[in-house]
């Protein structure tokens, strides 16, 4: 009897062992472009490396509970993952879920990106995508009305009263409370206020207000029906079918708005433009939006930075770039088949925003996705009055301070 | 006959143990395992946003938790969908199953067509009716249009966000109690209708006085499922408005989800749940004691 178990033990270890040494790394992916192309790349560098890469793919909230519940059970077996650096980053760095990149080169990347993945004198994640705040516009429709593509916010709104009618809404923007934190930002920055300011909350300013005022203005003569129900993922099919004369949102949509599978507007008669300015000049949002890491709880760390060091390289970027994705690396918009191709107004405003925008599109602390629907309450308030709430100032005063007792609760009150 | 068993198998003897066994460690470990553990959590502070480990702090996540008007606002809104969605679709499923009930052409293709909507994923569900409802190219306001009636915002208003998502849950669930109460209208006998039509009783007191007492207790239990399960919906909340407009939409389920994994508060959101298993309990509890009585 004895012996039976201890030949069946045996069996067990021995194909452990075997299955052991064919080399297998986990990557978790975002339902992202970058993703995909991925993807799609991966079977490259396992015929190159004879690595077994198993992919996941998942929607980029579900990514984040995914790795959230794997790693704070410690039952993972993630080696590599996409990672949000302003959604999660903090949160995750503060648990110890990212591994140290000590001998990854760093030097193709812009200061202000490797700024979100340091934690004390340490990288942890690679930057992949960056994004910025534009002005996608209807270059047709503005030939027609007559009207030259704003710079400012008073153009914005002359432009949009005049685009706006029964059937075309003149503007859009994210209304879904905490989605629309994000886009809100450059607004507010553009007013000379900000989300947090040396660790604390304080977009009850009067600068602040005024954008989220202005904001909601603008949504509400202007927008379509049901915006504070509405994310990119709803504006995006509106812009596409014509109903939709100005966006403001993330550089990162151009390619899906032009792919003529899905749109019925030709690209031609799509435009971008530089966020126009506001009251105190022209600061707009320009972030890291994805990157990649190593999980601490890898058990194949070697693998995994091989890995991330092919999937964050030169060459896959160039691919993105191509494919109309906007890569972090410096090199990747210096290169000549790439400046070629890719749209001038993507160039243009990524070189304005690089040299001037704000490395930031919402608070920046662990308990962030809170704090956007607490913000996301005052832009809901503002929208549904059309910018004129008299309790508009004592809301934000409260979610000012829900907002502080929760950097308070985390530790980060006052912290920068 | 007497089975006789072989002496000193231990497989022999234990057989009364043994073949239950998987049916009993499913149940521990699928079920009651993560019910205690939800349970243990509620008593905890953890939260993954401040990096600390967890700590026991008994009843304060639930005094913090249960006096939020977030969480009593969000109360309201569970009992109001499921009141609204549960009594909607209590009449188009009676309404619906007398009709099926008599005999006609296609009737059987008709009972199949119904089970569609059963057995599609709310998700996609979801996402069908977010076209639909879409105020400016969604098909629900261009058909409003036609008939000369206002547009509506549909999901993209807090006033009326409850009704449509109950809408879509009725679409969904009124052929399920159609069908229960189909199969308990099928098993009544026929004779109280045969002595009350002869003593010319109106098709309206015979639907009254005769088919509703006498269908009651299948009306109860299909009742019971879809309260408790009305009370629980999130698939199609979370995948057409998330809870929005603001918290318009944000039902105990879904602010659970919320507190869990947007803000990382595990023990907050924990206290939620607990509270919505003890409602959910409750609310069973009331309607199965509310049928035994009837019954009596």
């Amino acid at each position: 009897m004895k012996s039976k178990l201890m030949l069946v033990i045996l069996v067990v270890l021995t194909v452990l062992s075997v299955g052991a040494q064919q080399k297998e790394i986990r990557v978790l992916l975002a339902n992202h472009p970058y993703g995909d192309l991925l993807k799609a790349a991966i079977p490259e560098y396992e015929k190159a490396t004879g690595v077994k890469v198993n992919v996941e793919s998942l929607q980029e909230s579900q990514l984040t509970t995914k790795l959230t519940t794997e790693f704070a059970t410690r039952s993972s077996t993630v080696d590599v993952f996409m990672t949000r650096p302003l959604q999660e980053a903090k949160m995750f760095y503060k648990n110890g879920w990212y591994e140290p990149l000590t001998d990854y080169d760093f030097s193709d990347y812009p200061k202000n990106a490797l700024d979100v993945a340091t934690f004390g004198n340490k990288a942890y994640l690679v930057p992949l995508v960056t994004e910025w705040e534009v002005l996608y516009y209807r270059v047709d429709l503005f030939k027609k009305a007559g009207l030259s593509v704003p710079t400012n916010f008073t153009e914005l709104e002359m432009a949009a009263k005049k685009l706006n009618s029964a059937d075309i809404a003149g503007f859009a923007s994210r209304g879904k409370g905490a989605a629309a934190v994000t886009q809100l930002s450059s607004y507010v920055y553009n007013y000379g206020g900000t989300y947090l300011d040396k660790g604390k909350a304080v977009f009850n300013s009067k600068e602040a207000l005024d954008a989220i005022r202005f904001y909601g203005k603008m949504l509400a003569n202007y927008g379509p029906a049901g915006i504070t129900n509405m994310s990119w993922e709803n504006i995006m099919p509106l812009f596409q079918a014509g109903k939709v004369a100005m966006w403001t949102d993330a550089s990162v949509f151009y390619g899906q708005i032009v792919d003529p599978t899905k749109s019925q507007i030709p690209a031609e008669n799509v435009g971008i433009a530089n966020f126009p300015a506001g009251p105190k000049g022209n600061t707009p949002y320009i972030v890291v939006s994805w990157g990649m890491a190593i999980a601490k709880q890898s058990k194949n760390k070697a693998l995994a930075a091989d890995f991330i060091k092919w999937a964050t390289s030169k060459e896959l970027a160039k691919r993105g770039m191509l494919a109309n994705i906007t890569m972090a690396r410096n090199s990747a918009w210096k290169d000549s088949e790439v400046r070629a191709k890719i749209h001038p107004g993507l160039i243009a405003t990524q070189e304005y925003a690089a040299k001037n925008g704000i490395p930031y599109d919402r608070p920046y602390m662990s308990a962030v996705g809170e704090a956007r629907d607490l913000i996301g309450e005052v832009i809901i308030e503002s929208i549904n009055t059309g910018g004129s709430s008299a309790k508009l100032e004592s809301l934000a005063r409260d979610k000012v301070a829900a907002v502080n007792s929760l950097l308070e609760d985390t530790g980060e009150y006052g912290v920068y | 006959m007497a089975i006789k068993r072989p002496k000193g198998s231990f497989l022999e003897k234990n057989l009364h143990i043994i073949f239950p066994l998987p049916a009993v460690v499913f149940v521990i470990v699928m079920m009651l395992f993560p019910v205690l553990y939800t349970l243990f959590l509620s008593f905890t502070n953890w939260n993954l946003t401040s990096g600390m480990p967890l700590s026991i702090v008994f009843l304060k996540s639930y005094q913090k938790v249960l006096r939020e008007p977030r969480f009593i606002a969000a109360l309201g809104r569970t009992f109001s969908f499921t009141a609204l969605a549960v009594a909607v679709e209590t009449i188009l499923g009676m309404i619906v199953a007398l009709i099926l009930n008599r005999e006609f052409r296609g009737k059987g293709f008709t009972k199949l067509i119904m089970l569609l909507p059963l057995v599609s994923t709310p998700v996609a569900i979801g996402i069908v009716f977010n076209l639909f409802y879409d105020p400016t190219i969604g098909l629900a306001n261009f058909v409003l249009t036609r008939f000369g009636l206002p547009r509506q915002a549909w999901t993209g208003s807090a006033a009326t966000v409850i009704p449509s998502l109950a809408i879509v849950d009725i679409w969904q669930w009124t052929p399920m109690i159609a069908l229960i109460l189909l199969s308990g209208l099928a098993s009544l006998s026929s004779e109280p209708y045969e002595s009350a039509r002869v003593d010319g009783a109106s098709e309206w007191q015979i639907f009254w006085r005769i088919t509703l007492p006498m269908v009651t207790p299948t009306l109860l239990t299909a009742l019971i499922l879809r309260t408790i399960d009305a009370l629980k919906t999130f698939d199609i909340i979370y995948a057409m408005t998330g809870g929005g407009p603001g918290y318009a939409s944000e039902t105990l389920n879904v602010m659970a989800f919320k507190y869990s994994f947007e803000y990382f508060r595990m023990g907050q959101a924990s206290v939620i749940l607990v509270f919505l298993f003890m409602l959910v309990l409750f609310m069973s509890l009331l309607i199965v004691r509310m049928r035994k009585s009837l019954e009596l």
